[in-house]
């Protein structure tokens, strides 16, 4: 079968895919629980700024992983 | 162009390969933007413009193209313009079958399979590298639809239990952006990886044909026309696949849509990465599967996913036999005039698939209709089936027919009053009946 299946390849796209493909979207979902979640907004309806520093560094994370996307792309990388 | 052996035929090759780059990315638009425009994260018609300018783009942000067509799968020394045209024939045939049928297929697959065909032709079964068939296109077809499910399942279902109590609008607005976003990283890769095949072809067939050196870079006009094709394909939306993706397997929430794109831009690009390239329509299909399965109590319609499994099984089959087929046609008739019938007949089976599909045409304005139960009856037998409750058919069903019927009695009521409210009309003021109703249907 290791003739046709390339499994250590398969496993690293397995293994990589959940933590970037299952991980990048559940850091998004912390950023959005952190701003619009139960509690984030106060009574006259602001967010605190430590919940936004959190919220925009998730954020942040998810809009790095497309330009480091975009970079590979570009490379020649596919 | 001088030294040119056979410009005529090298003109129909270098069409037919714009044609295949065009039904690329007609069939595959929907990868990249079914799920932006189920969730209505984008409008049918700004995710389309969208999709093709950034393949566009991505056409031109690498231009390390392989002058290579099958490479490990068929011998290349058989390869020839003949083999090409045949070849390409047979996967834009395929590719616009399973569009009339609203099914993703994967495009290379389709290519692969069309060149195989045409070398078993040209050569016979041992022109066929059939191991590096087997583990290049067959094994990473049944492969990549698993991992993407995987992916997109933990992710969706991380992203539920996670964002659980957010209220919906604010999920809404927030995963719309995220969905946009990983929606277009798949464009811009599906441009960068898809066109170049293209242009792969293309230059082959301008050094077979020797009107450009063999070690030539590929010329500024190939990657324009080439980008052009696939951006217009795109524009001009595969709306039948693009409904089959985003309605038809589970009905998306932008916080599934949002985890299944991102599913499918992480596992295409790390798959390249890693050596072992998976097809985009293959992890897309399975990324929007997965984001149903993490989902509690979304329903997926296993019936027309496994239809679409069994048109990837048999998409190099097919395509191949096509492919066959018209490289014998070609080299029956013999000469340029045989490519020359090959391309006419092309054009003709396409004109006829197209005119099918103006029987029930899919476009912008209808591809988020809800999915049609009577036109897909195995949807009930698929969501009765994944929930556990075998009645759901049954009920379902006889209320369908029910439905139906109170339908079509409710419309002749109508009609009928209507006749007769127009006639009374008409009697008062002693206008003809006639005019009036040709007026109503106008208004219908």
């Amino acid at each position: 079968m290791s003739e046709y299946v390339e499994w250590g390849a398969l496993l690293n796209v397995l293994l990589v895919g959940l933590l970037v493909g299952a991980g990048l979207p559940a850091l998004f979902a912390v950023g959005v629980r952190a701003i619009a979640g139960p509690g984030a907004r106060a009574e006259d309806g602001s967010v605190s700024a430590g919940r936004r520093v959190l919220a925009w560094i998730c954020f942040g994370i998810a809009i790095l992983a497309i330009v480091g996307a975009i970079a590979f792309l570009a490379a020649g990388g596919h | 162009m001088v030294g040119v052996t056979e410009p005529l035929l090298l003109a129909v090759v270098v069409a037919t390969a714009l044609a295949f780059d065009f039904t690329n990315g007609f069939h595959d638009t929907g990868n990249a933007m079914a799920t932006s425009i189920a969730t209505r994260a984008l409008k049918p018609k700004q995710a389309v413009l969208l999709s093709a300018s950034l393949n566009l783009v991505g056409a031109f942000l690498s231009l390390t193209v392989a002058a290579t067509i099958a490479t490990g799968i068929v011998d290349s020394d058989i390869v020839t313009l003949e083999v090409v045209l045949a070849g390409l024939a047979g996967g834009i045939v395929w590719n616009l079958l399973t569009w009339l049928f609203g099914i993703p297929s994967s495009s290379s697959h389709a290519l692969v399979g069309g060149v195989v065909g045409a070398v078993i032709a040209a050569a016979g079964v041992s022109g066929v590298l059939w191991s590096g068939l087997t583990a290049k296109v067959l094994i990473p077809a049944l492969v990549a639809p698993v991992i993407a499910i995987l992916v997109a399942t933990v992710g969706t279902a991380l992203v539920g239990r996670i964002t659980q109590d957010v209220p919906d609008k604010d999920n809404d607005r927030m995963f719309r952006w995220g969905q946009i976003g990983s929606a277009s990283l798949v464009s811009l890769a599906h441009g960068t990886n898809d066109a170049q095949k293209s242009m792969g072809i293309i230059l082959l067939a301008l050094i077979a044909a020797g009107a450009v050196p063999a070690d030539s870079s590929v010329p500024f006009w190939v990657i324009l026309s080439c980008a052009l094709a696939m951006a217009l394909g795109t524009y001009t939306g595969g709306w039948r696949v693009i409904r089959t993706l985003g309605k038809g397997l589970v009905e998306l929430s932008s916080r599934q849509g949002m985890a299944a794109e991102t599913s499918s831009a992480a596992v295409i690009l790390l798959s390249s990465h890693f050596g072992y390239s998976l097809s985009t329509t293959h992890v897309a299909t399975g990324s929007i599967l997965g984001s149903g399965v993490g989902t509690k109590g979304a329903s997926v319609r296993w019936g027309v996913a496994g239809r679409m499994f069994a048109a990837w099984m048999i998409t190099v089959p097919s395509a191949a036999a096509v492919g066959a087929a018209f490289y014998g046609i070609d080299v029956l008739i013999g000469g340029t005039a045989g490519s020359f019938v090959v391309f006419g007949l092309l054009i003709a089976i396409s004109a006829v698939i197209y005119g099918w599909s103006r029987r029930q045409p899919v476009s912008s304005s209808n591809v988020n209709d809800d999915w049609d139960p009577a036109q897909q009856s195995e949807s009930y037998v698929a969501e009765s089936v994944t929930m556990h409750r075998p009645e759901i058919m049954r009920v379902k069903r006889k209320e369908l027919k029910r439905a139906k019927r109170r339908a079509k009695a409710a419309r002749g009521a109508e009609e009928a009053a209507r006749r007769r409210a127009a006639a009374r009309v008409a009697e008062l003021k002693d206008e003809p009946a006639v005019r009036r109703g040709s007026e109503r249907d106008g208004e219908r």
